[in-house]
């Protein structure tokens, strides 16, 4: 069993440590009603962002209709949920929303992922404003601008949680993987990629289509834990800030996009009272640090627990190397 | 054999044509020199060869098991999947990725697993992974930059990068390589070392090499045949004796009547 | 067909806002390649100084009009030193995405100080409708077509006929030659930034004395569609922002006098998508391809 390495172990550890770490805080009280909301959040920001840089940070493709993904999958565990309120309904509600998000990216990924870098980010935010403009146009359906309300309360913080992680561990996998490495590759050098024999626009819309998959799941996510939603909640403004996010953490790291989105999430609750001047600084900061670190708070850099095991396990095989260079 | 058939290539941009008329023919196993003034269109010529640029006008085929594949209309990647690979003037490397993942990015194509397996990690994904390793490493360690595999590529001094490029290509197992201008700002050691290697891996990797090179002591060394280019037009082509001897060559090269 | 023709006046109208926002956009992708994600918000700034200025100092339109435009002008010229100077050698998403951040800056800025609401801006020209055959035509439209038409004949004058224009063209074409050239390619697109950036303090006066209503979030929509019409037109090429302006203008009116106005939005967009798709260099643009 590859699966049961080392490394593997230690993440998994890594993910109960939080696990308990939050549960335990519920338990004891420190996490109430209120910062509960604030974790979901989080949590949710996480699955964005994580999905987001996968994107921008890794295929290269800049993206700034992922609230319309994220609208998919809102509404689609909105309208199931309410018809089937339970957790098969649940799941079925985040199933469709993950396939009619896939399916959209799929379509409007193919042709628009041909334009380079600025085209594209105005397309995609054109696509996201298409989504909205239809959930706006579909009657009783979606309910037109009132939106949905009454959507039964099934997500908890600890589905949130499992999401996140499924999610995390699912774009990690993808790129430490040659399929991931090809998708950097279009980032780092499309004609050198293409040289090589690599399709980049199938790379370029797999990327896409995983990013607007996971952010279906926090739409999903969202609906059934906030239990009440509306057009007006996915606009270009919630692309914004999950871009926020992910330039904080850095782009094309997705350690930095959870950390980002953790120390954002606990800033929001903090500075609320502040209101718009909130929005402000997170102006400033947005342009500050593209012009002094336009790498963000961690760069490309990643936490990588293999590597921890690895340079143990190099200082220990060194030796025998050494050896058997000797003897030869 | 024959291997690759080129017929009254043409490419035009705007009112300029860039390439016109190029006939040439490439056999199994050889190594090809093509050379031509600044501006003459030897880059473009790749550019048509490699699906980067589409023809104006003419025919490219690929002679495959018998077959005859016609290269019209495909897409770089598709032409690199039939086997023809090329390394570019002004270096590509994948900066900001270490040596060794820019060789598996080469060798995706022929090991890599699906994204499904990749994002479940399947156990075939683990085959995968360390066979692209082993391999990469092997190639490598042909160019002695195995010690270097973990550097980023931009770290890496201008010459392995160079030769990185080449490693790079022959991981997508060509049939036949394009190389650019490969040993363009060396030094005349490193020069030599290069024309040695590229002469090193043309036998051992069952290649048809075509080299577009300046340096007119290294296309005589090691090209058995020779291609010139002016203007767009071919001027000349055949051994290093024949292009030696060729009065209109040394005019272009040379100027004057 | 008179109702067609009423639409056709009313599309002109929206039109020629477009294409003054547009030439904003256009002028400055022009020159350095970014997409001035502001620019909306620029326009939102001159629509609010217009009402300030009408209300508390008492002026008329055009003094209005002039003060606006300064004052955009400046503000303009001050996020190119501040924000995106920095960035001039930085990669294009790093520059888009300080233009957001500028945006954004600029909306909350503006809601911090005067508060989220929406505010009836004063009406200091008469709207007198006036009839001609059997559709009509107000004195609003008349006066917004023929500020655009000044404006744009004046902006056509400074970058055709004028050596600061001449060197606006050689700046977007090779800065850097430019700059061997004895031209400073900063002077230069700070006053391209100037000029767009007067532009749409205008249009935010227009659009205010037309809608008559204001608020921080008015200039985000009209921008994206400025900036629509500018890649309509062919990004980067002057008359092809006025030509992309007007045709946008005219469609979303179409649309909305014929079809589903809900739609409207959605219709702009798409045409947006196909355009990039089918020829992203535009109706008056060409295709350039990346050298290898």
């Amino acid at each position: 069993m590859r699966m049961l390495n080392k490394t593997n172990i230690g993440w998994l550890a890594l993910f109960l440590l939080v696990f308990a770490l939050i549960q335990g805080a519920v338990l004891v009280g420190w996490i109430d009603a209120f910062y509960e909301i604030a974790l979901v959040t989080i949590l949710i920001n996480v699955i964005l962002a994580v999905g987001l840089n996968l994107i921008i940070g890794y295929s290269g493709q800049f993206s700034l209709g992922h609230a319309g993904f994220m609208a998919i999958g809102a509404y689609a565990a909105g309208i199931v949920t309410k018809q089937i309120p339970n957790y098969g309904g649940l799941l079925v509600g985040m199933l469709s929303g993950m396939v009619i998000a896939g399916l959209v990216a799929l379509i409007v990924g193919i042709p628009t992922l041909r334009l380079k870098g600025d085209y594209l980010a105005i397309a995609t935010l054109g696509v996201a404003e298409i989504i909205r403009v239809a959930i706006l146009n579909m009657g009783g359906l979606t309910n037109g601008a009132a939106g949905l309300s009454g959507i039964p309360y099934l997500s908890t913080w600890f589905i949130a949680f499992l999401a996140a992680v499924f999610v995390i561990i699912l774009i990690a996998n993808y790129t430490r993987s040659s399929v991931g490495r090809a998708t950097i590759s279009v980032r780092e050098d499309d004609i050198a990629a293409e040289s090589l024999g690599i399709n980049t626009t199938r790379y370029k819309t797999v990327a896409f289509v995983l990013g607007a998959v996971t952010a279906s799941l926090a739409g999903s996510l969202h609906a059934t834990y906030f239990s009440v939603i509306s057009p007006d909640q996915f606009t270009f403004m919630r692309s914004i800030d999950i871009l926020i996010i992910v330039v904080f953490g850095g782009i094309g790291s997705l350690t930095g996009s959870v950390i980002a989105a953790a120390v954002l999430g606990v800033l929001n609750v903090f500075l609320q009272p502040f209101g718009s001047l909130r929005m402000i600084l997170y102006a400033l900061a947005l342009i500050f640090i593209m012009i002094f670190k336009p790498s963000g708070l961690l760069g490309t850099k990643e936490l990588q627990l293999s590597k921890w095991f690895n340079r143990k396990k190099k200082q220990t095989q060194r030796q025998p190397v050494k050896q058997k260079e000797a003897a030869r | 054999m024959t291997l690759m058939k080129v017929e009254k290539l043409t490419k035009n941009f705007g009112g300029l044509s860039a390439v016109s008329g190029v006939d040439l023919t490439l056999k199994n196993k050889e190594l090809v020199g093509l050379i031509g003034p600044n501006g003459a269109g030897k880059t473009t010529l790749f550019n048509l060869l490699t699906g980067v640029y589409s023809p104006s006008e003419g025919s490219i085929d690929l002679v495959q098991d018998g077959t005859t594949v016609s290269l019209i209309g495909k897409r770089t990647d598709q032409i690199a999947e039939l086997g023809v690979a090329r390394t570019f003037q002004n270096i590509r490397l994948f900066k900001n990725l270490t040596v060794l993942d820019n060789v598996r990015i080469g060798l995706h194509n022929k090991y890599g697993v699906n994204t499904f397996s990749s994002l479940l990690r399947t156990p075939g994904f683990y085959r995968a992974e360390e066979k692209m390793t082993e391999e990469a490493m092997k190639l490598l360690e042909v160019f002695a930059l195995d010690e270097k595999a973990d550097y980023l590529a931009k770290n890496l001094p201008y010459g392995d990068q160079r030769r990185l490029e080449i490693v790079r290509a022959l991981a997508t197992d060509p049939k036949i390589l394009f190389l650019d201008e490969p040993a363009a700002g060396m030094n005349p050691r490193e020069s030599v070392e290069l024309t040695q290697l590229i002469r090193q891996i043309q036998k051992e990797f069952d290649l048809s090499v075509v080299l577009i090179e300046h340096d007119m002591s290294v296309v005589m060394n090691v090209c058995e045949r020779i291609y010139v280019l002016e203007h767009g037009r071919l001027l000349a082509h055949g051994t290093p004796e024949e292009i030696r001897a060729n009065k209109e060559v040394v005019r272009a090269y040379l100027g004057g009547e | 067909m008179e109702n067609f023709v009423q639409q056709l006046i009313n599309g002109l109208s929206l039109g020629s806002i477009y294409a003054l926002l547009a030439l904003g956009y256009t002028m400055v992708y022009g020159i350095i390649k970014l997409i001035n994600f502001a620019h909306g918000d620029v326009y939102m700034v001159g629509a609010f100084v217009g009402y300030y200025v009408i209300n508390y100092l008492n002026v008329g339109l055009i003094p209005a009009l002039l003060l606006s435009m300064t004052f955009t002008a400046l503000l303009g010229v001050v996020i190119e030193r501040v924000a995106y100077r920095p960035l001039r050698n930085s990669s294009r998403i790093t520059a888009l995405i300080t233009a957001i951040g500028v945006s954004y800056l600029l909306q909350n800025g503006m809601i911090y100080l005067v508060g989220p609401g929406v505010r009836s801006f004063p009406q200091v020209v008469n709207n007198t409708l006036y009839q001609i055959g059997s559709f009509q035509i107000s004195q609003m439209q008349l006066l917004i077509f023929g500020t655009t038409i000044v404006l744009m004949g004046a902006l056509q004058f400074v970058v055709q006929k004028t050596k600061l224009g001449k060197a606006m063209r050689a700046v977007s074409i090779d800065s850097q030659t430019a700059e061997l050239m004895g031209i400073n390619p900063n002077a230069v697109i700070s006053f391209t930034f100037l000029l767009g950036s007067a532009l749409a303090g205008a249009a935010g006066v227009l659009v205010g004395m037309y809608y008559n209503s204001i608020d921080p979030m008015m200039g985000y929509a009209p921008g994206l569609k400025a900036f629509i019409a500018a890649v309509l037109g062919g990004i980067g090429i002057i008359p092809g922002a006025m030509v992309g302006g007007f045709v946008i203008g005219l469609i979303e009116v179409l649309i909305s006098g014929y079809g589903n106005s809900m739609i409207r939005d959605a219709v702009v967009y798409g045409i947006l998508i196909i355009i990039l798709v089918v020829r992203p260099s535009g109706i008056l643009g060409r295709h350039v391809k990346e050298k290898v």
